[in-house]
């Protein structure tokens, strides 16, 4: 099986599904094998997952501000599952009210996340993403 | 008389029950003590002497004649896994359901101390899981190649990641292991897939488990030793949910099931949310659950009872003195045989089969807990909701044999004290009045129909008896 595993969910207890539905909708479409674990997920939720259907990626979505306190130790929590090797992205509204961009992608950068985007980061923006990082052809 | 002779070869007693599928009834139970180590069919021809006995009749013959099977220390069954929470978990929820003692359970690669732990403890069959399919190979082929290299020779039923399945098999073939290769317990990380698992397990009971435990010694008499026992019940408990034939089935259902040495529950339901602003999380649950709890057996485990719920509500529940108690079930869990004499000695046992029953129904129970988000409340529900199960059924000895089954039972019951378990609220409440539970699980692999109705002929209903004064303030 060659198709491209990615671990998907809404951290924290933040419970705005509708983004999450449409970014599973579009990944499936373009060929992913989508992990969709919904809202309400803890880190462990999504390190778990990743490590039983050894995911390439694993995406987490944060849109009710507290992104930044959900996110942190996530990164530390793969490297020590062996997960060294799975791509971590985030996006939605990762803080809150209105920050400079720039400043926010630093900040979840330096937390180790490998791509992160915001509220109006297309699913179309997160597919080109996963073809560059995990370079593989997409089925269409 | 044209009797159906349905047998179970204990740990303590052999028991048997007599039926007539000419008249579609109930005719009989008796029981003798269990020989299993020295000849099984000593203990069995005691206990049809005994059934002579109750019937006063001189030679009975049976038409058919199957058995299930505990004896020997049950189905001992290891349980490996990727992640605790995940394949482990599933692992262990299939080896449950298909009847098994589960002796331990291991996540991630295993050790070299995991591996002399799992030899030491001796086990009947091996399940190895891992990885949801097309997901993780490399934590299952490497727990496929330690396993291989024990000199351990017992049955390995592997239910894990489908992209492996034939490497994994040329492991054990080479290594000249018994291995059966079924479907993976947890496909995908949503969904649980425990029943091919729980039906490879029973055919290597029956073909190999048996002999291995001497079991088959009584094949002559016996046309066939079917399954494990707890299997049988959890047979008997899903025919009674769904119903067969003409037959209609009492829905969703909770079966607990006391004893000496362990309280088993069974459900069959969905246990979806009741209440819509309820977030459901964890793994899947089966539709069809066995739990079983191993330190809360009324005789074996009696004093941890009361270590876990409180010598003072012992003696508040039984209105025996806290010393009295202390040495009472100091002597039962040495001498497990023991019956309860005196007034206060009954209401001391039927006390301790009672918070068996609420910490076992506890525990196979779901939960809600409450969660505070810059919304307010969030309720998440993890687990089994089973508040509005329909019916709640009691069996095994020590509760049948009660002089109060009621009371104990309703151990099994909601309690607004602790809503956080999702106990049944308004259920109806039977009895398993002649002990047939077992019976009825093997007659259905012979006459489902038949068997449902004589099952319902069987359970008698009885009325809630309200929660003593204070609830249970039970651990779990
Ligand atoms: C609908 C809604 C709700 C509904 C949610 C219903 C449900 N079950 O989904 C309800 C009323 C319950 C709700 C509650 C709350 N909400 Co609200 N909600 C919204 C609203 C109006 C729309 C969200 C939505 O569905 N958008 C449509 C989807 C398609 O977009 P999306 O979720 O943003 O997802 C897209 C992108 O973000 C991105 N994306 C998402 N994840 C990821 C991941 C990666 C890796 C990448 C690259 C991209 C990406 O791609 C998605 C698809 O295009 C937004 C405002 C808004 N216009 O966005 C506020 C909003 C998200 N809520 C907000 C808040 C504060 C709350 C509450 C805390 C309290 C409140 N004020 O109501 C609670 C929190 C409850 C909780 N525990 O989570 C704030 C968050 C503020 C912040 N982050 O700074 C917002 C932005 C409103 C605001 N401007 O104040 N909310």
């Amino acid at each position: 099986m060659n198709q491209k595993t990615i671990v998907m969910g809404v951290i924290g207890a933040d419970i705005h599904v509708v983004g999450n539905k449409i970014i599973e909708y579009a990944l499936r479409e373009a060929g992913f094998n989508v992990v969709n674990l919904g809202i309400f997920c803890s880190q462990e939720d999504f390190v778990n997952a990743a490590k039983e259907t050894n995911a390439d990626v694993i995406l987490v979505s944060s849109l009710y501000g507290h992104g930044e306190l959900d996110c942190k130790g996530l990164k530390e929590k793969c490297l020590e599952a062996g997960l060294n090797k799975v791509k971590l992205y985030v996006g939605g509204n990762l803080v809150v009210g209105k920050q400079n961009w720039e400043d926010v992608k630093a900040k979840f950068e330096a937390m180790g996340f490998d791509r992160v985007g915001s509220e109006t980061t297309m699913p179309d923006d997160i597919i080109k993403w996963l073809q560059e990082d995990l370079s593989c052809i997409i089925a269409k | 008389m044209d009797l159906t002779l349905l047998i179970d070869f204990g740990s303590t007693y052999t028991k048997v029950t007599a039926i007539s599928e000419q008249k579609g009834c109930f005719v009989a139970t008796a029981k003798a003590p269990s020989t299993v180590n020295s000849d099984v069919m000593i203990g069995l021809s005691n206990a049809i002497n005994n059934l002579k006995d109750i019937l006063g009749e001189e030679n009975l013959s049976f038409r058919r004649r199957v058995a299930c099977s505990s004896a020997a220390g049950g189905l001992r069954m290891i349980a490996i896994g990727l992640v605790p929470t995940l394949t482990v978990e599933a692992a262990r929820k299939a080896a449950l359901n298909a009847g098994a003692k589960l002796i331990g359970s291991y996540a991630f690669k295993l050790t070299e101390e995991d591996l002399k732990e799992l030899c030491m403890q001796k086990p009947d069959i091996i399940l190895l899981a891992g990885g949801t399919d097309g997901g993780d190979e490399e934590v299952i082929l490497h727990n496929a190649k330690v396993l291989a290299s024990l000199e351990l020779n017992v049955p390995i039923v592997v239910a894990g990641n489908r992209a492996c399945k034939e490497r994994i098999r040329q492991i054990f073939i080479t290594a000249g292991k018994d291995v059966r290769i079924t479907e993976n317990v947890l496909p995908e990380i949503n969904r649980l897939n425990i029943q091919p698992a729980r039906e490879c397990i029973r055919e290597v009971f029956i073909e190999r488990i048996v002999h291995a435990k001497g079991i088959d010694k009584a094949k002559e008499f016996v046309e066939g030793i079917l399954m494990p026992t707890p299997e049988a019940v959890l047979r008997a408990t899903e025919l009674l949910a769904e119903g067969a034939g003409e037959e209609t089935g009492m829905g969703e259902i909770l079966v607990v099931d006391v004893g000496g040495a362990t309280t088993d529950v069974y459900t069959v339901c969905s246990g979806n949310p009741t209440r819509g602003d309820v977030i459901l999380k964890g793994l899947p649950e089966p539709y069809s659950k066995r739990t079983v709890e191993g330190d809360l057996g009324v005789r074996f485990n009696c004093l941890h009872i009361m270590e876990t719920v409180g010598v003072s509500l012992l003696s508040e529940m039984s209105g025996m003195k806290v010393d009295v108690i202390e040495s009472t079930l100091s002597l039962w869990a040495r001498k497990t045989y023991m019956v309860p004499k005196s007034e206060l000695e009954i209401n001391l046992d039927q006390a301790l089969a009672r918070c068996a029953v609420d910490i076992a129904v506890k525990r196979h129970s779901g939960t809600l807990e409450k969660y505070y988000t810059p919304m307010g409340e969030v309720f998440v529900q993890y687990g089994k909701d089973l508040t509005s199960i329909k019916a709640v059924v009691g069996t095994g000895g020590p509760l049948v044999n009660a002089q109060n089954p009621t009371y104990i039972l309703s151990g099994a019951l909601f309690d607004e004290h602790d809503p956080s378990y999702l106990k049944p609220k308004n259920p109806k409440l039977y009895i398993d009045k002649n002990y047939i539970f077992y019976a009825i699980g093997l007659l259905a692999e012979i006459n489902p129909e038949l068997a449902i109705h004589i099952l319902k002929q069987d359970l008698k209903q009885v009325s809630c008896e309200k929660m003593v004064d204070r609830s249970l303030m039970c651990r779990r």
